[in-house]
């Protein structure tokens, strides 16, 4: 395949438009990221911003959740992983070796490609990130819960049984569920990998509007393999292909009028 | 190119009758054995279950009476097997699987473990008398024979807890550690909850099985005849097995005795068949309240 131009260049004038009163919240810079020795991202810088929302978009294998899963550090989990580069999240360094991973994680919420409750009732899930963090006070946590249940917009149709396994929930319920779990520990940032990649169309709606209401609150990442999904929801699109960041811009301008033919190609279907 | 020729279609389908039905006759041959071996044990040794025979001690040289001092120290035996390996078992079985990283470390204790399992049982047992009961001078005893007995279920017990741990998806734990759990938060509040069904089936099924054992009780626990019951875990004590094997070997009256020997034989199946099925009834109880 032919080389790829540097990213930065790659810069769209409406990208700048759309980030230029909203301050930093993730800077990513010059990030290598590698499976042993495969090399699954290269030499990646791109900035997330406070209340926006963000797809990253790109054919499978490409790095984009692998990208995504650095941001909270969940790739530290893979013993044979290495990181190069910076993550700066409000300006401090999350690879630092002084910063707690746990810690890192409570600030920055994830959402799964499968919805994966835990075997537990609804209550307890959302619970749970605030028992872990050592909340114990039992009307705080119901509080919490419910405003997470009503957040999410999942409160009206399981607040009648709240104290029921979540596993007896449709797939869209327990992603939403999973949703009001992260919500409920109040991370600053949230992202999520696919996160409607196993549900239905009506289900998927209503998370794509839940996202709209949540960015007045959050920073969001999304990694979808949607194209019209990532038209729908996000303010900043950006491409990846072969662990490259291809091409960033407003989502607009990336999806009428993209710089790169690579990016065009992707978007209209041509590959990918 | 035709597709399907009818001859050798007609033949494809007869060999897949013939193997399918092999496969058949293999997996009842396995639900015939048990079915015999009950079948031959009950018929032989009903007459003896009364209530004197379950609730009474031997007398007149163990060729009447009843078996009590026996059932009870098979259970003393078994619940302390389970106290002992249980920890042991499960908590090693959370380091290889959750936290260890694979090195020569861990190749070694794994084939530790796999070789443990290939053990002899009366291995155990002289092992068991020369550790437990001569070096740590444990003497005949509850103790001695509960940790041998232990030992010997410790593979199957760390075996069934890993693949019970295996089984938690990866997704959980990602999810756990997302909200900004620590690992042992995540181990304890999702990971063990969700592989406990597994575990316990695992852990009684090993305890049953170590639980009909003769050999390493014979040396560290059992002894031919006592007439009390343990008052201790330091007591020596009568073993439904080694009962079994007294009385059909070493008896004054071997012939005589025979449906007495049935009858215990009749009774230790009882028991361990009556330890699975609690494990069973109690892992789908388990599994319908998670669901």
């Amino acid at each position: 395949m032919p080389k790829v131009q540097a990213t930065s260049s790659g810069e769209s004038v409406t990208y700048k438009e759309i980030c230029v009163d909203k301050p930093v919240k993730i800077e990513v810079k010059h990030l290598n990221f590698y499976y042993g020795k495969v090399q699954a991202l290269q030499d990646n810088s791109l900035d997330f911003h406070i209340n926006e929302v963000s797809a990253l978009i790109g054919p499978s294998g490409c790095g984009k959740s692998t990208f995504l899963r650095c941001l909270n550090r969940m790739n530290d989990l893979i013993s044979i992983s290495r990181v190069e580069g910076n993550i700066l999240l409000d300006g401090l360094d999350i690879y630092d070796p002084s910063v707690d991973v746990v810690m890192l994680r409570s600030r920055i919420g994830m959402v799964f490609q499968k919805p994966n409750p835990f075997p537990k009732t609804i209550f307890e899930n959302v619970a749970y990130g605030l028992r872990v963090n050592g909340f114990k006070n039992k009307t705080f946590i119901e509080q919490r819960v419910e405003e997470s249940l009503k957040l999410s917009a999942i409160w009206d149709e399981v607040k009648d049984r709240i104290h029921k396994s979540a596993l007896e929930l449709s797939g869209g319920q327990q992603q939403r569920v999973c949703i009001a779990r992260a919500l409920a520990v109040e991370p600053e940032i949230l992202l999520m990998d696919e996160p409607c990649s196993a549900l239905d169309p009506i289900a998927t709606q209503k998370i794509e509007e839940l996202i709209h209401q949540l960015k007045k609150s959050f920073t969001i990442i999304i990694v979808t393999h949607n194209m019209q999904q990532a038209a729908r929801v996000s303010d900043i699109t950006a491409f990846f292909y072969m662990g490259r960041l291809i091409e960033k811009g407003g989502t607009d301008t990336i999806f009428t009028r993209p710089k790169l033919k690579q990016t065009q190609d992707y978007i209209t279907g041509r590959f990918g | 190119m035709s597709v399907s020729v009818p001859s050798l279609q007609r033949r494809r389908n007869f060999l897949q009758k013939i193997v399918f039905n092999v496969f058949r006759l293999a997996s009842l041959i396995n639900g015939l054995a048990l079915f015999i071996i009950v079948y031959f044990i009950v018929a032989k040794g009903w007459k003896a279950i009364n209530w004197t025979f379950l609730t009474q001690p031997p007398v007149d040289s163990m060729t009447k009476g009843g078996i009590l001092p026996c059932i009870v120290g098979t259970l003393c035996l078994s619940i302390g097997a389970i106290l002992i390996a249980m920890p042991i078992g499960v908590a090693s079985a959370i380091y290889l699987n959750e936290y260890a990283r694979p090195g020569p470390l861990i190749r070694v204790i794994r084939l530790g473990i796999n070789n443990l399992a290939g053990i002899p049982s009366i291995v155990f047992g002289l092992f068991g008398l020369a550790f437990f009961v001569v070096w740590l001078k444990m003497g005949v005893s509850i103790i001695a024979g509960a940790l041998t007995l232990g030992a010997m279920s410790l593979p199957v017990i760390i075996g069934t807890t890993e693949e019970a741990l295996r089984a938690v998806p990866d997704t959980y734990r990602e999810a756990s550690l997302g909200l900004g759990a620590t690992k042992w938060q995540t181990i304890y509040r999702v990971v063990l909850p969700t592989a406990l069904p597994g575990i316990l089936t695992g852990t009684i099924l090993g305890i049953s099985r170590a639980a009909g054992e003769t050999a390493p009780i014979m040396f560290t626990a059992a002894v031919f005849f006592t007439p009390i019951m343990p008052s201790s875990i330091f007591d020596e004590v009568m073993a439904l097995p080694y009962h079994i094997y007294v009385l059909a070997t070493a008896g004054t009256e071997i012939e005589a005795t025979r449906h007495l020997q049935y009858g215990t034989a009749l009774v230790l199946i009882f028991l361990v068949l009556g330890m699975n099925l609690i494990a069973i009834i109690y892992r789908s109880r388990l599994r319908k309240r998670m669901q």
